[in-house]
């Protein structure tokens, strides 16, 4: 009867030793360190103004995310389009948005009203309509969702599109010849197969949103870290509310990380299914 | 059944079709045979339409491919209905192409379900049958990555079948199998060749081609060179290009 003995790893167990001890030192000296105020960061993680800074947030980049999907989804398919006008139209919409910073965005769309000091809503080219103040159209918020949401579009245009060309092209003419049309085929046998590829740099897009959208301070928005600035800009625990946003962020992050690999899990299914 | 009328094409500058013609008439099987590049796919390709024709014309049970005749044009039709024409028109890929996110059974009902609208319950019913007639009747749950290329093959033989399809285009079928794996894929096409059904098949199995086509056509360089009774191309080819390209593979 022989005993099987795998190959003690000796490296690692060293290596793990050794980063006990630095997070141990590092740990300490930040635990107990009186400068970083961990008394006020416990002050204030829950307070009123920072959970709906958070939740502002949390909403901005669940609602500019869907845009951006729904908008690249769009863009994405108008990109590989055989009609060269819709195409150029896709590229134009890319190139703009990817090629200018989110920022000036944000203050381009909330400075609307400079530009245009009324919008004509009605049927162009006719007085059949009404005209009205741009600033009353665009509030804050949706200048924030509009200037972040078309960003977003633009960035997952270009991942949904890698994902739609990663699918090998038999699949879409095996749909084909089965009779489906070319919209039939995409959205039942192409788009479900560039899943897999789509989601994990989408979460990771999310995830960036999630700090992108504190831009929006910019524009007056009081999202988490614009919240904390407001109370730090009082108090002058400068450090302490920013470790409170932080702590938050990672919260969200680690929420919205889970809920990622859920949906690849899911995605997953049909290939290592085991029946 | 299928009429392939004096049909030519070119990618680009390179003529891939010359002047083609070939009638295939019902319930019988006949394969395309030649070197790589003579056009034998593209043809198959064509008779669905996808690919286009460039001059000649194709039908499928009397009805004009992909176009609409009017005096002496021949306008493209509207996509959905070439999809409702490719719908009876059966095709296996030398690739299999099945859709890799959908199960055995779920490959085999999908286009009925969403092209013909049949029912869930009817769709399934029909389609377990199938897979029950090309021998897969335990793999029915099973994914397309878990199946050998030889079953793969089958469901992708079943899938097309769900469509009720008036002819089948074979295109290589055998190909891309495991030289083991062969046989099974050809006993399912012997099998419907002797139910009745029009198969276009092109191969490389000059076995197959003998012993279950009807006729066997030749092609080269965009050309049908020869087309006749297996025994007549195989053992007695009119042309040199024939007797080369037989004594290269047999």
């Amino acid at each position: 009867m022989l005993v099987y003995v795998p190959a003690r790893t000796w490296g690692t167990r060293a290596a793990a030793a050794a980063l006990l001890l630095v997070v141990a030192y590092f740990g300490y000296s930040i635990a107990g360190n009186a400068n970083f105020g961990w008394a006020v960061v416990w002050q204030y993680l829950f307070d009123a103004r920072v959970l709906s800074g958070l939740s502002l947030t949390v909403w901005l980049t669940a609602v500019t995310m869907v845009i951006g999907v729904v908008l690249g989804t769009i863009f994405a398919i108008m990109a590989m389009s055989r009609n060269v006008v819709i195409s150029t139209v896709a590229k134009a919409y890319i190139w703009f948005f990817r090629g200018t910073p989110v920022l000036v965005q944000l203050i381009f769309w909330y400075n609307l009203g400079a530009l245009f000091p009324e919008i004509f809503v009605g049927i162009p080219l006719t007085a059949w309509g009404v005209s009205l103040p741009t600033n009353d159209l665009i509030s804050p918020i949706t200048a924030a969702v509009l200037g972040l949401g078309l960003n977003e579009g633009a960035y997952m245009s270009e991942i949904i599109r890698s994902g739609l060309l990663a699918v090998e092209p038999g699949q879409r003419q095996a749909a084909i010849s089965l009779g489906m049309t070319g919209r039939k085929a995409l959205w039942r046998i192409v788009l479900p197969q560039a899943m897999p590829i789509i989601i994990p740099p989408t979460g990771n897009q999310t995830i960036g949103m999630l700090k992108t959208s504190s831009l929006v301070s910019v524009i007056a928005l009081s999202d988490l870290l614009y919240s904390v600035q407001t109370i730090y800009s009082r108090n002058f625990q400068t450090i302490p509310l920013l470790i409170v946003a932080c702590l938050w962020y990672l919260v969200a992050t680690t929420v919205l990380s889970w809920i990622q690999s859920r949906i690849e899990r899911h995605f997953a299914r049909s290939r290592n299914a085991s029946k | 059944m299928i009429v392939v009328d004096r049909v030519s094409k070119s990618f680009g500058k390179l003529p891939v079709l010359r002047d083609v013609s070939l009638a295939v008439s019902p319930g019988e099987v006949i394969s395309l045979i030649g070197p790589s590049g003579s056009g034998k796919s593209t043809l198959l390709r064509c008779v669905n339409h996808l690919e286009r024709i460039e001059s000649g014309s194709i039908a499928v049970d009397g009805e004009l491919i992909g176009y609409r005749r009017v005096g002496n044009h021949a306008y493209e039709l509207p996509e959905k209905l070439i999809a409702r024409q490719r719908a009876r028109i059966g095709m296996v890929f030398q690739n299999f192409n099945l859709f890799g996110h959908k199960t055995a059974l779920e490959n085999v009902v999908e286009a009925p379900i969403h092209v013909l609208g049949v029912s869930r319950r009817e769709a399934e019913e029909r389609a377990s049958q199938l897979l029950a007639r090309v021998g897969l009747a335990d793999k029915m749950h099973s994914y397309p990555r878990m199946l050998s290329g030889g079953q793969q093959q089958r469901v992708a033989i079943a899938r097309a079948l769900a469509m009720q399809p008036k002819v089948i285009l074979f295109d290589e079928p055998t190909s891309a199998l495991d030289p083991e794996l062969v046989g099974e894929v050809l006993d399912v096409m012997r099998a419907l060749a002797s139910d009745g059904m029009t198969m276009m098949v092109v191969t490389h199995e000059m076995s197959f081609a003998r012993e279950v086509c009807h006729r066997i056509a030749f092609m080269e360089g965009g050309r049908i060179v020869e087309c006749g009774k297996p025994a007549e191309v195989l053992d007695n080819p009119a042309f040199e290009r024939t007797r080369a390209f037989l004594s290269r593979v047999q």
